[in-house]
């Protein structure tokens, strides 16, 4: 019979390393997925898991098993994110004039016929990509698990650790943030 | 243009296209490797570590002294009575035995 999760973490703190291993392969998939929200290399992602699979081994003492390690460990992983986007956003400065040819013609369809302009396409993607990495830090973890995980307001509490009315001051603020980087994009291109 | 649809079918974009959950092969155990590597400290980084952390304390300690000898009023007898003082202590034993001997 495989040992649970429980004992694995008893084990580890008693001093096996190794069976920290079967933690890391369970869950390593739902941390990856969570760190490419934020990030677009591929190096800068796995940068940001292995970061997360050492803070959560350093930390794992501070893990009182009252909750799930899932959720303990998803908690670390957003904080890791944010760490990551506070710490590149001065690299968050690009002109919207940059647009590539299928953004544009995207945006081209959506102003003339918003009806054609397909939300699965490619370039949709992009666009929202673009306009997520101009967002202030803050702004861009709401909007990621307010709008785009539709995760609960008291969710995103427990994983941000921001109080419920932060997270709702910080959420009217990064949708106002958004709308002012989309009339941006509309000034620029046609106007 | 309406930016409340265009806000709209963003982020329906973003919700239709969740990241991928792939993982790179053999991830785990560059992980394990990394978490069970035994600790071995790099004495020479942690001495240009501290070297480098003493420098700035020691530039400032340096221009302070400078300015100080710079900008301090120069005692014109002080250095003197300083040096006389001195060679009166140190020379104040011989001069004692001296002149015992004189007056015997």
């Amino acid at each position: 019979m495989e040992p649970t999760e429980a004992e694995l973490i008893a084990s580890v703190l008693k001093g096996d390393a190794e069976s920290f291993e079967p933690l890391v392969q369970k869950y390593s998939p739902r941390v990856f997925a969570t760190a490419r929200r934020y990030a677009r290399r591929e190096s800068e992602i796995e940068d940001i898991v292995q970061e997360v699979w050492l803070k959560a081994f350093q930390k794992l003492k501070s893990f009182r098993g009252e909750a799930p390690f899932e959720h303990w460990l998803m908690r670390l992983t957003v904080h890791t994110c944010y760490d990551f986007l506070r710490a590149h956003q001065r690299n968050r400065e690009a002109a919207f004039s940059e647009l590539s040819e299928p953004e544009t013609d995207w945006l081209e369809r959506f102003v003339h016929h918003p009806a054609d302009a397909a939300e699965h396409a490619d370039a949709a993607r992009q666009l929202i990509e673009r306009v997520l990495e101009q967002l202030s830090p803050a702004a861009r973890l709401v909007i990621t698990l307010l709008e785009i995980e539709d995760r609960p307001v008291k969710e995103i509490s427990r994983l941000t650790g921001w109080s419920v009315p932060l997270v709702k001051v910080r959420a009217f603020r990064a949708r106002a943030e958004m709308r002012k980087i989309l009339a941006n994009i509309a000034k620029e291109k046609y106007l | 243009m309406d930016l409340a649809e265009l806000n709209r079918k963003l982020i329906a974009a973003a919700r239709a296209n969740p990241p991928s959950q792939r993982v790179p092969f053999a991830f785990e155990k560059r992980i394990m490797a990394r978490l069970t590597r035994p600790l071995v400290p790099d004495y020479r980084a942690l001495w240009a570590r501290a070297l480098w952390r003493a420098a700035a304390p020691c530039v400032a300690i340096m221009l302070l002294l400078s300015a100080w000898t710079f900008f301090a009023p120069a005692g014109s007898a002080s250095g003197s009575d300083l040096s006389q003082e001195l060679e009166n202590t140190v020379l104040a034993a011989v001069e004692q035995d001296s002149t015992a001997d004189w007056s015997r």
